[in-house]
């Protein structure tokens, strides 16, 4: 008892102390400004007040709080940065540091780099300062991403890699990619390594990829004779297809947890609330149709249904951060989520939420309909649907391929 | 597929030939990137009727050839799968049923031979606000002298920007959401007091808002009867709902098509994707829906010609379940397709935003099961 009581005690005090310095640091302007997300959208590095608090969340660790101090992450305990996040939502203030470095690629590689390889990529990452891309699928390797074919051939003191990766995220505006090349030709699996490769190297080509939603967040790159130093190798060679599956791993835990939020479009009222606006209320208050109101319920229970299950799930992770098996069932959960809301609006909007630009339209429904498109990619990216449910079907309830 | 008479096949195996060689989807993509303000390409448009589709429903006294709907729905049907923008269904279909049902005999002699020959263009200019609501025609038309004077709001007319004749639902007694002072009035697309503001919506069509000024027009251009157009109109939207299931339904059927080929030739895990179950099962479902949103398509457009006394359910049947069908198959085009789905340059992504567009249009899914649900008393 006395143990647990003291351990309240500070992390009481921990709140005091995040408290205050929030008020200190934290410029009151950013208030639900997505700083990280709208930098990684656009391309470019924040400025004025958004820079201000990204250097300032950068010099104190607390855009990874949980990283180790030693590569300037925060330092914190699980409890501590909940307790931070808790603070910063009572403010309104968004981690201004994300991007794939944060989500994906720095908890890889503080699980698989060398010490070297932590010293030098880490702290970029933990100040913003360096973008991350993956370099995962290519035309013929999808869903069946182990038939990758980018190849790196040793040369000696270095790599030589050639070949074509397709939906890098942001590789336009990315300083470095973690990439997945074969580096043996004999093996499916075995055969592949994980490299990560300067994104000035000369010999990198990179095509952004126009997409139905009108934007272009993804690229394809082209790797032409493009030389990579031996001591960029991650992990041991060819047995990057483990380290490339753990970081998918931790892709699916923070897609899955956005679920029912990310990629709302404009207007971040509830749809209930809005239809109320687009279709009116009959005589009790009620949303005037019916049957859309029915399935307005439909969706809400839904997404109480998610949240819910995001919140048991971190009780009973408790102290154990290591995202699990059930980040699979949470990313399909999540994704579909997103896309019946996100089709649900539109539906409350009718006409006005089919604008694609330009007058008659307001700016919060055409982002609406921007989302609905962009959206259809949750099911698809990271695992798709289908993946994901064989890893359900397959790990987790143990049903067997044809015999 | 329906038991065709001899001209109604030739027709659908005529227009299926012109659409694959003059107007596949790549037309369709040209009209879009090209910025063209109409939403549809006027060249393609004057074939169109030079092949006789744009009379297909006017009588031959009036320069048409006197065909049937379901003939109109096979043509549309056809030119849904390559995603053909154009006015056949404002014009040759919508805007000609309300001049059939509704118009005398001069206005049947001054407009019908110019949509005929697609020299003009017409449309219905109905709905005030996002949703589909028939009864909530507010737009006011008051007497003056021995006319009238229109003034109020259209939103979203189809091919409203191009328009040269428009068929303006206006309230000319009672208040907004009666079904009674409901007149129809035909309004000159250049008519001094309309202004007209061309919208960029997601399928890239000739969408318009309209806002009526103290637009003044003749007792002559009132069509039907003074406070009875709710009648008319009604009869006139479950024909655009029909012939508008029958383009969705052809749209339907090329995502599916486009997909299904997809299935068999995509590799990964170096076999077919369409060997495994999980997909086999969806591609069931899809085929399954398509063959039941047929059934009810076909039988609303026969109803129509043989005057069924269920040709208002038969209507919403037909847009509620072609509504729901394109929906879960071009929604299935994109994930079915993976990430190439999801790319501008492929087809897949122009389907989807269609489908949306077509269901909003002459209400959607949820307005069909609600009109639906009324019309069978519960």
């Amino acid at each position: 008892m006395a143990a647990a009581e003291s351990l309240n005690a500070e992390l009481e005090s921990f709140r005091a102390e995040a408290r205050d310095w929030l008020a200190k640091n934290f410029p009151p302007s950013l208030a639900n400004v997505d700083v990280a997300m709208a930098s990684a959208m656009a391309g470019f590095k924040p400025s004025g007040n958004a820079g201000l608090w990204q250097e300032r969340m950068a010099a104190k660790g607390w855009g990874t709080p949980t990283w180790p101090k030693q590569y300037g992450g925060g330092g914190l305990s699980p409890q501590e940065a909940k307790i931070l996040t808790q603070e910063m939502n009572r403010i309104g203030a968004k981690n201004p540091i994300g991007g794939m470095g944060v989500m994906m690629f720095g908890p890889t590689l503080l699980e698989y780099g060398n010490d070297e390889q932590k010293s030098r990529h880490v702290p970029g990452i933990v100040t913003g300062q360096v973008r991350w891309c993956q370099g995962y699928s290519e035309p013929n390797a999808g869903s069946d991403l182990a038939a990758l074919r980018t190849q790196a051939v040793d040369k000696g003191d270095h790599y030589l890699v050639n070949g074509q990766k397709v939906w890098t995220s942001g590789a336009q505006y990315a300083d470095w990619c973690f990439c997945l090349v074969r580096t043996d030709n004999t093996k499916k699996h075995e055969g592949i390594s994980f490299l990560l490769i300067d994104m000035r190297s000369p010999g990198i080509e990179v095509r952004p990829i126009k997409l139905i939603s009108g934007f272009s967040p993804f690229c394809e790159t082209f790797f032409t004779d493009v030389t990579v130093p031996k001591e960029n190798l991650m992990g041991p060679l060819n047995g990057g297809w483990t380290i490339g599956k753990r970081l998918l791993q931790f892709e699916r835990a923070g897609l899955g947890s956005g679920g029912g939020s990310a990629g709302r479009g404009g207007d971040a009222r509830g749809l209930d609330q809005i239809a109320k606006d687009y279709v009116g209320v009959d005589e009790k208050g009620r949303i005037a149709d019916p049957d859309l109101r029915a399935r307005i319920a439909q969706h809400q229970m839904d997404a109480k249904a998610f949240a819910l299950t995001i919140q048991r799930a971190q009780a009973e992770a408790k102290s154990n951060v290591n995202p699990s098996a059930v980040t699979s069932i949470m990313k399909n959960a999540g994704s579909r989520l997103q896309q019946d809301r996100a089709e649900l609006l539109l539906e409350i909007m009718g006409h006005r939420g089919l604008g694609w630009e330009g007058e008659g339209f307001a700016g919060d429904e055409i982002a609406a309909t921007r989302a609905w498109l962009g959206g259809k990619a949750v099911t698809i990216y990271g695992g798709t649907y289908e993946i994901q449910n064989n890893i359900i079907a397959k790990r987790i309830l143990g049903l067997l391929d044809h015999q | 597929m329906a038991i065709l008479n001899e001209e109604q096949t030739m027709l659908r195996d005529a227009a299926k030939s012109w659409v694959s060689e003059k107007s596949p989807v790549t037309a369709f993509r040209k009209m879009r990137d090209s910025g063209n303000a109409d939403g549809f390409d006027r060249a393609a448009w004057a074939e169109m009727a030079e092949m006789g589709w744009a009379g297909i429903l006017i009588p031959e006294e009036f320069g048409g050839s006197g065909l049937d709907y379901l003939t109109m729905g096979l043509v549309l049907e056809e030119t849904g799968r390559t995603l053909t923008a154009s006015p056949l269904l404002s014009s040759a279909l919508v805007a000609t049923s309300a001049l059939l049902l509704g118009g005398n005999d001069a206005q049947k002699k001054e407009w019908l031979p110019k949509f005929a020959g697609g020299k003009a263009i017409g449309t219905l200019a109905l709905d005030e606000g996002p949703h589909h609501a028939p009864a909530n025609t507010a737009l006011t038309a008051t007497r003056d002298g021995k006319g009238w004077k229109l003034s109020g709001k259209k939103s979203f007319v189809p091919d409203g920007g191009a328009a040269d004749i428009i068929v303006v639902a206006a309230r000319t007694s009672g208040k907004s959401g009666d079904t009674n002072g409901i007149t129809l009035f035909l309004v000159s697309g250049n008519a001094s007091g309309l202004a007209r503001q061309k919208l960029k919506t997601v399928d890239n069509r000739g969408v318009a808002n309209l806002t009526f000024e103290n637009v003044s027009v003749g007792a002559d251009a009132v069509l039907g009867t003074v406070d009875q157009g709710f009648s008319p109109l009604e009869s006139v939207l479950d024909r655009a709902r029909a012939g508008l299931a029958a383009e969705m339904l052809g749209a339907a059927v090329q995502s599916f098509d486009t997909t299904l080929d997809y299935l068999k030739t995509r590799v990964q895990f170096g076999q077919v994707i369409g060997t495994f179950q999980a997909l086999q099962h969806r591609a069931a479902k899809m085929f399954t829906e398509l063959e039941l949103t047929r059934s009810c398509v076909e039988a609303a457009l026969v109803g129509i010609d043989r005057g069924a006394n269920d040709i208002p359910a038969l209507a919403s049947l037909a847009k509620a379940r072609a509504s729901e069908l394109w929906h879960l198959v071009s929604n299935e085009m994109v994930q079915m397709h993976g990430g190439i789905g999801m790319t501008d340059a492929h087809d897949a992504g122009l389907y989807l935003k269609r489908a949306r567009v077509a269901e909003a249009t002459f209400g959607g899914a949820s307005f069909h099961r609600d009109r639906y649900a009324r019309l069978m008393g519960y």
